[in-house]
């Protein structure tokens, strides 16, 4: 089991820990990952709001980059994209091209103009979906070194990893994730806005708007008694966590509520340093005591 | 961008009798709307099945951004269906809409209202149909021009540029998160750009431009 990694623009800057922790589990799980050689932006919600043809283009060179590579000695390997974002763009990409005609012709023919000859055999992992589905739960919870006891978690998926598609989930209550933390020792907590939408970008755009959906999704959360909420994508982990401070202020709130990724709490079960999983580049630390490890509890 | 109050609710009652108010069309003639526009928009979004919707209002009530909307989106399929093609392309309701796909998985029709607002944007944008400041279509041609250019995005340059282009003091407002990213490591001001820079090139001019305006 190997993977093609896509790492897309957000990991290299706002969502750097989430690269940081998905690449420690990876190494401690010892599934390696081979970052596409020289990849491109995925286009975002942005490029196809501008011309759609264009954007499948851009998202398809990605696309058959890996199926270059896996002719080339990675036979095999899916490609992984960790923001939901990218995952999406590409994953639509892929299927407006098997299914609509015109998108497959111009894409493809503007993939020749690049030298490319894609015949359409790329995958698209999340690596929520690799984790759970490839690698197993079992695998995950049998590396488990320090159980997560006493976390309350509201596992936050957003909107893109699950919809359209529901490649790999259900649409309005996924249950991934869910079945992750439990089995990592922590408790998630029942909560109906996990797929509900951040708002993207209108934090930045139409702001009003945006502060009022993440408000409600972090008053949801702390209502439901959550002490952590868990994300899989950088853009929700910006809105949740950065706009917090606002949040209290706009409305009078006093939320205080720690928003980290799915990969940065696997990792601390499995017992990896904090540094190397980014903990410390937080806006709202994760004060909670290091929860004791396996060995401590037989002691007990 | 402010979005509108809605107007306090009258809570003082007057003695004054009731005055005749100027009677105003509301609604379009039908010799006055753009008959093809349905059709047009249909064909941008995956099939002609936005002529089956049924009006039953579940993407109304599925979308989170419903409440702030001049039209929600069922209002929106009617109308552009319907030929009201300004009214459309003027609405607030295509740049609320964040793309988060509940409307799409709901819809018993399985109308693809996501790909419908995305097209409705393209055709606003191509036709400058948007509020002076408007953010959301400054963002994208932004980004579009950035990832033309190098390949990649640069988070931190894109939203410099989307400041100076609509609201400069707007940029000071953000200025402390943006001390806050940096500090902790998360706001990168290096460029990224791609080698094959050529190539992408060549693969984005060889397709045909901006298909979505349609002579007026
Ligand atoms: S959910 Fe579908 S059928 Fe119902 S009003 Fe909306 S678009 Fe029409
Ligand atoms: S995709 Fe747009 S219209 Fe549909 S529910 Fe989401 S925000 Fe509303």
């Amino acid at each position: 089991m190997s993977y093609l990694y896509f790492p897309g623009c957000s990991l290299r800057s706002t969502g750097r820990p989430y690269e940081e922790s998905i690449l420690a589990v990876f190494r401690k799980l010892n599934i390696p990952l081979k970052e596409l050689d020289d990849w491109n932006c995925c286009g975002a919600t942005a490029y196809v709001s501008i011309d759609e043809n264009r954007a499948f283009t851009l998202a398809a060179r990605n696309l058959a980059i890996a199926e270059r590579m896996q002719n080339n000695g990675n036979a095999g390997e899916d490609l992984m994209a960790p923001c939901s974002a990218c995952y999406l763009v590409l994953e639509k990409t892929q299927h407006y091209m098997k299914t609509d005609e015109g998108v497959n012709t111009e894409v493809t023919a503007a993939l020749r103009r690049g030298g490319f000859d894609y015949k359409g055999t790329t995958k698209v992992r999340h690596p929520l979906d690799i984790l759970v589905n490839d690698i197993g739960i079992e695998r995950i919870a049998k590396a488990v070194v320090r159980p997560m006891k006493g976390m309350k978690v509201a596992c936050y998926y957003g909107c893109q990893v699950v919809r359209p598609f529901e490649t790999f989930d259900h649409a309005a209550y996924p249950t991934t994730m869910d079945r992750l933390v439990t089995a990592l020792g922590a408790t998630a907590i029942d909560w109906p806005m996990k797929a509900r939408c951040c708002g993207g970008s209108l934090t930045g755009t139409i702001q009003e708007a945006g502060l009022r959906l993440n408000r409600a999704l972090l008053k949801e959360a702390e209502k439901r008694g959550a002490n952590i909420i868990l994300t899989c994508c950088p853009l929700c982990q910006h809105n949740l966590e950065c706009y917090q401070k606002r949040i209290n202020r706009r409305f009078g709130e006093s939320i205080h509520i720690p928003v980290a990724y799915f990969t940065q709490f696997i990792g601390l079960a499995l017992g990896i340093p904090r540094k190397e999983l980014g903990i410390q580049r937080l806006f709202i630390p994760l004060k909670f005591a290091d929860p004791p490890t396996k060995e401590a509890h037989a002691h007990a | 961008m402010k979005l509108p109050t809605p107007p306090a609710l009258r809570t003082t009652v007057t003695n004054s009798p009731p005055r005749m108010k100027t009677v105003v069309r509301r609604l379009k003639f039908e010799s006055e709307l753009d008959l093809s526009f349905g059709e047009h928009v249909a064909e941008r979004a995956y099939g002609q099945k936005l002529l089956s919707c049924i009006q039953c209002g579940t993407c109304s009530a599925t979308c989170p951004l419903s409440h702030y909307m001049d039209y929600t989106p069922r209002k929106i399929i009617a109308m552009t269906r319907e030929g009201f093609k300004d009214e459309v392309l003027n609405s607030l309701t295509i740049w609320l809409c964040a793309s988060c796909y509940a409307c799409t998985v709901q819809c018993p029709r399985q109308i693809h209202i996501t790909d419908v607002m995305y097209a409705l944007k393209r055709e606003a944008i191509a036709r400058g149909f948007y509020p002076a400041r408007n953010p959301i279509p400054v963002l994208a041609k932004a980004f579009y021009e950035r990832v033309r250019h190098d390949g990649r995005n640069t988070e931190s340059r894109l939203l410099i540029t989307l400041y100076l282009r609509t609201n400069p003091f707007k940029m000071l407002k953000e200025a402390m998160l943006g001390l806050h990213l940096f500090l902790t490591g998360r706001l990168s001001l290096k460029k990224e750009k791609i080698k094959g820079m050529k190539e992408l090139r060549k693969m984005i001019d060889s397709v045909e431009p901006r298909k979505e305006a349609v002579p007026l």
